[in-house]
């Protein structure tokens, strides 16, 4: 790749400015997520350590196979959180568009693809919200279990509380995400990244909407898939 | 620092990137579904099969991070330093989850051999009924009311 050519000509830090070649805020971004990373990793790491530690756990597929408007009883698992995983994955790639044209100081660019990321953000939300709405009317709550074990056992409510505060604390990231990008989409509709001269604003809000969608990849494959 | 910033963000591969990365992890999810659909079918006895399938999932899991933290969020182009100051502490995390998971495994296996209560309610099977589940379905939306007023 031709990343040779453009990369930083020192590769460690000799002194001087800007230690790491990029500026303070993104930084401070990165260690904010790397904190946030740990506070998900303890999360479902609590969740595989309860789960390994029980001889039963309910099959995902029994869990999750209904769909809005379709009839009761349909068995449709993996479909409806497909779909939402293919929201954030989108999503993710207009706010790298979105970033690109910041670059580029392309303002046209920004916003319209600031717009379609928050679109996928609210998209992904009205998903979730559904999703919860479902299980609670199935009697599913923190507390509450209605599903058994996969080997017809009966289940613990450890399943319900771990994907109600796991999936919950993801949907509150999703949700500020949202408000961030809101923010972001009326500063530069306002042309304050015009004035500034440069848009390194949005690749701090890009770094967190990705790191939502990161999170969604942990979230998915430990709840939705194993 | 706009100078070095600007220089620094250059880096990237750009649009072309962006969709080669977008078709790898769509490809990726793709085959993480298709393992899921196969799954259903295996029944649980073939605990070796279930396994593998599951362990290949996280492999695609993990390069999916990947894809997503190196290009997406840029940090494979970035300065070296910055790099290790961010991977380098989650490295905590394969600690973390070998002594957690390997402790809740050893849990299990403890309770199973001294604690026979355990291990009898985890092999009793419950009747499925559609009827049990309609009448919870009816008490979990008493209960919401009551919460409500």
């Amino acid at each position: 790749m031709a990343t040779t050519a453009t990369a930083p000509t020192t590769k460690s830090w000799g002194g001087g400015k800007s230690p790491f070649n990029v500026e303070y805020g993104k930084v401070m971004m990165w260690y904010f997520l790397m904190s946030d990373a740990f506070t998900f990793g303890a999360f479902l790491i609590s969740y595989g350590t309860i789960r390994f530690s029980t001889n039963g756990w309910p099959d995902p597929n029994e869990v999750f196979k209904s769909f809005p408007f379709a009839p009761e009883g349909m068995n449709a698992p993996l479909v409806f959180v497909s779909i939402m995983t293919f929201i954030l994955i989108i999503s993710s790639v207009t706010m790298v568009l979105a970033v690109q044209a910041g670059h580029n100081m392309d303002k046209k660019g920004v916003v319209k693809n600031l717009i379609w990321t928050i679109i996928g953000g609210i998209a992904f939300l009205s998903c979730q919200a559904w999703e919860w709405n479902h299980l609670h009317h199935e009697g599913a709550w923190w507390g509450s279990n209605p599903f058994l074990n996969h080997d017809g056992t009966a289940s613990s409510t450890n399943f319900t509380n771990y994907f109600f505060t796991i999936t919950g604390f993801h949907g509150f990231h999703v949700f500020s995400g949202v408000i961030i990008n809101i923010i972001m989409l009326i500063m530069a509709m306002t042309n304050k990244f015009e004035e500034r001269g440069h848009y390194l604003m949005i690749e701090k809000a890009g770094l967190y909407w990705h790191f939502v969608d990161l999170v969604w990849v942990f979230v998915f494959t430990c709840f939705y898939l194993i | 620092m706009s100078h070095t910033a600007e220089h620094n963000e250059h880096a990237g591969g750009g649009t072309k990137e962006i969709i080669r990365i977008t078709v790898i992890l769509t490809v990726l999810t793709i085959i993480e579904l298709i393992i899921g659909f196969w799954m259903i079918d295996i029944p649980l006895s073939s605990v070796g099969v279930r396994l593998a399938l599951k362990g290949t999932i996280v492999i695609l899991m993990m390069a999916k991070a990947f894809y997503i933290v190196a290009y997406f969020m840029h940090l494979k182009h970035e300065m070296k330093n910055l790099i290790m100051t961010i991977v380098v502490p989650l490295a905590l995390f394969i600690w973390f989850i070998i002594a957690f998971l390997y402790d809740g495994n050893s849990f299990k296996n403890l309770r199973n051999t001294y604690d026979p209560y355990f291990k009898e309610q985890s092999t009793i099977k419950v009747e499925k009924k559609e009827h049990g589940a309609a009448e919870k379905h009816e008490g979990a939306k008493e209960e919401g009311k009551k919460a409500s007023h």
